[in-house]
């Protein structure tokens, strides 16, 4: 089996494997990297999106040859408890979320939208988010979340 | 001779398991163990059952540890379902707690030697007037909570309540931001294996031959299943088990289906079924002869759960018993089912609970512990994760029930009501494991020796209906008849979707009492205060009004209407009012909703589900419609079943009525309903068409205008 070389969360990563078995069956069987979640295997709900070059993609449908020295990030790689990020502090000051499954996805999102755009407005944030599907209704509370998280941001 | 007067009784939830020590325990290094039997569904109740210890115990909430249900150790509360956790868990732990606080003040007091009444306790440290303190830590050699509770203990007053009643942020949340494993899919154990089940993409098909070479060479493969309709593969790895699934189906041969009904006339077809009527309630019949009579035929179509997971399970055995991992909303339901079907003692399974994505009902959660603990027979004692497709989700686990509503309304000379009869065609709404005979799962009907599938049936009226639920109405009529026919076929699997019933009849009773608001041309909140003597109804209706500016100015291309009930006519009290715009392409921008669930534990928490359950309504109102033709359920995927997303969710403005004296109730359930028929009567208030028929889409307006010209 063919060697793919990745950065994963900041970390160089290297793994043998079949080049078209998907990046999240990697990340979780492989790696033990459970923070993207599988939720339809057709990238059509986002629970699984990762930030791949900075760009939120989903990684249920997308090959291992796809990411060959590319630098890939995922919610592990977003902050930790001691140094959060923005976004996940302002998650938790808004409560963003009911069941949580697809939060990981769509803080991945939130991210790479805030890396290109530091100061979306609501309908951006929106905009943003319309490829990641939640189904207990916690859509506002995400994007108060986001805002909140972008203001953080431009005054620190 | 008249009988004595009935003492104090213990809480539901704690008279059947009275033995404090299963709800509260002391551990090392300051902690307090609650374990509830309620488990976590994405609704924030161990949040709320926290706060509901650490008020009553007097100890800081960090030091409190939630405890996941299993059979193995927790109380036996059913099923997390029908909104009733604060009720019945919630009042259960408040006094469990509160007995067990006085036990320890009563020990301390002892040991202290120092009058109870004098001693104080904060976050867990007893003490009293000379500096002198012990803590519950301290005393719980002492104190044996190896007892059963006690009738007549009182709770603190609402206002000595320092936790409960305030918004405070939810123990499970910072795992979820930072990515620590929480979730069953996340479960990692050691030398894990992975399982797939062969299930038909014919609807009632079965599994008649399988020529298993085609899976036999699949790389990672350790075993292939067979139980005569039930087949699976276990494999080293999820891909392997997935590559060794998609081998196997090459080699099935299906038996013909069950035929589908016409997804385009779901009324004629539950019209034209076997049924059981049950006459669910009747009202004296009005003497004041009708001048006319209204009659309304309501639909909903089968709505899916459509979590953004799809079902997963662990199961390992160890010889002759089996340890279960599983997001099911009943552990010891979902016992009693594997029981049958295992032919085991139920002590032999031990089944405990792990959180899964959002739980709107009855879901596919308790078939996949089957199918897990079928496949793990061949795992040589190794743990099996099994974790079902999309495709499958949407396909083989319960639908929400579709139904079919007629009212009549008799009107007299002034369009007041003096007659209504309310009857409804639908499957019962619930097949949830464990109260039958015969199991209810998936597998169980599909292994060799099969049990028939389980159909549908309701609640009985008392516990909340189901298909009847909410269909007799709050307000003050003087005569009605309401009945439920339930269908005796069930070619399209369902069981509980949130709500049950009560979505479709407050869609229809809200709806058809606008309609009649308007004929008499009186505003819709003023018809409906005049039928409603009930104080905290009238008060959601008002508050909901006052916040929302009822009744705006009317703009072109803008509606607003109004909906009300209170869940189940014996929890929640909700009012909502939509703000809509549109022509045939409808769009909700505003819900406005006023909510009374009593003592509101977690404020923040109330509005997170009151928000949450009026963007799912929304979703269902407008989107959401289960698919298929003749032969095949045809929306298994996000793209054949969308649902509502971020630019497409309306603003939502909750506010609540707090009433700490009053025992709280749920309140996830509540804003379906009302919300469902706002929207309804906000297109009626923007297009002059009522759409009766869900989901109210594009199509559905045109033809009521077509009608309407």
């Amino acid at each position: 089996m063919p060697t793919i070389q990745f950065q994963l969360n900041g970390a160089a990563m290297s793994v043998d494997v079949d080049p078209d078995q998907t990046l999240l069956d990697v990340l979780r069987g492989r790696l033990g990297i459970t923070g993207a979640h599988f939720g339809c295997g057709a990238g059509e709900c986002g629970a699984c999106s990762v930030m791949v070059g900075g760009h939120a993609m989903t990684s249920c449908d997308m090959p291992m040859w796809s990411v060959a020295d590319k630098d890939v990030v995922t919610l592990e790689g977003l902050g930790t408890i001691e140094q959060p990020h923005p976004l996940q502090r302002a998650f938790i000051s808004e409560q963003a979320m009911q069941c949580g499954y697809c939060v990981s996805g769509i803080m991945i999102s939130a991210a790479a939208l805030l890396n290109s755009n530091p100061a979306p407005t609501e309908a951006e944030v929106r905009a943003a988010l319309d490829r990641n599907l939640c189904r207990c209704g916690s859509h506002n509370r995400m994007v108060r979340a986001v805002l909140r998280a972008a203001s953080e941001m431009a005054t620190s | 001779m008249s009988a004595p007067p009935p003492g104090p009784k213990l809480p539901h939830s704690l008279a059947a398991n009275p033995r404090l020590s299963s709800w509260v325990r002391f551990t090392a290094e300051g902690r307090v163990a609650i374990s509830p039997g309620k488990v976590e569904i994405g609704q924030g109740i161990v949040t709320a059952l926290a706060q509901i210890a650490a008020d009553e115990l007097d100890v800081e909430i960090g030091r409190i540890e939630m405890i996941r249900a299993s059979t193995a150790a927790s109380p036996n509360e059913g099923v997390t379902s029908g909104s009733l956790s604060i009720q019945q868990s919630g009042r259960a732990l408040r006094h469990a707690c509160a007995e067990v606080r006085q036990r320890f003040l009563a020990a301390a007091s002892e040991r202290l030697g120092v009058d109870a009444a004098l001693l104080g306790v904060e976050d867990g440290v007893i003490s009293g007037p000379g500096n002198v303190a012990t803590s519950y830590w301290e005393l719980a050699g002492d104190v044996s909570l190896e007892r059963d509770a006690t009738p007549g203990t009182v709770a603190k007053s609402a206002t000595t309540r320092s936790v409960a009643g305030h918004s405070i942020q939810r123990v499970d949340i910072p795992d979820k931001v930072f990515a620590r494993p929480r979730f069953i899919h996340d479960h990692a154990l050691p030398e894990l294996v992975h399982g797939r089940v062969l299930r038909p993409d014919i609807s009632g098909a079965r599994l008649t031959a399988l020529d298993e070479a085609p899976a036999r060479a699949v790389r990672g493969l350790i075993a292939i299943v067979r139980d005569g309709g039930f087949a699976g593969v276990v494999a080293d790895s999820e891909a392997a088990a997935e590559a060794a699934l998609k081998a196997l189906r090459k080699g099935a041969t299906w038996s013909a289906g069950e035929p589908l009904p016409d997804e385009n006339d779901l009324a004629g077809f539950l019209r034209s079924q076997p049924i059981e009527t049950t006459i669910i309630d009747a009202r004296t019949p009005a003497v004041t002869k009708a001048a006319r009579t209204l009659r309304r035929q309501y639909t909903r179509p089968y709505i899916a759960h459509a979590s953004i997971a799809p079902s997963c399970a662990l199961a390992q055995w160890d010889g002759d018993r089996v340890h279960v991992w599983t997001h099911s909303q009943g552990v010891y339901l979902l016992r009693v089912d594997l029981a049958i079907v295992l032919k085991l003692p139920a002590e032999n399974i031990a089944v405990e609970h792990m959180e899964g994505a959002g739980c709107y009902g009855h879901n596919a959660a308790d078939d996949v512990a089957l199918d897990a603990v079928l496949l793990a027979n061949a795992a040589d004692g190794r743990p099996v994760r099994v974790q079902w497709s999309r495709h499958d989700e949407m396909f083989h686990a319960p639908f929400g029930a579709a139904m079919a509503i007629e009212i009549e309304a008799d009107l007299d000379a002034e369009n007041e009501i003096v007659g209504w009869r309310h009857a409804i065609w639908s499957n019962g709404h619930t097949a949830r494991p464990g109260r039958a005979a015969q199991p209810a799962l998936l597998a169980a009907s599909e292994i060799a020796n099969p049990y028939p599938r389980m159909i549908s049936t309701n609640p009985p009226p008392a516990n909340g209906g189901g298909s009847d639920r909410n269909a007799v109405p709050l307000y003050d009529l003087p005569a009605w008849t309401i009945t439920s026919h339930r269908l005796l076929t069930m070619p399209v699997r369902t069981s509980s979707l949130r709500t049950l019933g009560a979505q479709g009849n407050v869609f229809a009773i809200e709806s058809l009492l606008d309609e009649i608001a308007t004929l008499r041309g009186e505003d819709p909140i003023a018809f409906r205060l005049r039928h409603l003597r009930d104080e905290r109804a009238r008060e959601v209706l008002r508050a909901v009004a006052r916040r929302a500016g009822w009744k705006p100015e009317k703009h072109t291309g803008i509606g607003h209407g109004v909906g009300f009930a209170r869940y189940k006519n014996t929890g929640a009290y909700c009012a909502a009012i939509a703000e809509i715009e549109g022509a045939d392409d409808i769009r909700v921008r505003r819900l406005t909703l006023a909510v009374d669930v009593g003592e509101a534990i977690n404020p923040d928490g109330v509005i997170n589900q009151i928000e949450g359950g009026a963007i799912q309504a929304t979703s269902w109102v407008l989107q959401e419609r289960v698919r298929f033709d003749r032969t095949h359920i045809t929306s298994t995927s996000w793209t054949d079943y969308p649902i509502l997303t971020f630019s497409e969710v309306p603003a939502v403005d909750v506010e609540i009525i707090q009433q700490p004296e009053i025992e709280p109730v749920g309140a996830g359930e509540a804003a379906h309903g009302p919300v469902t028929a706002a929207i309804a009567n906000a297109v009626f208030d923007c297009l002059g068409v009522r759409v009766r028929d869900l989901p109210i889409t594009r199509d559905k307006i045109i033809a009521a205008m077509e009608l309407a010209l």
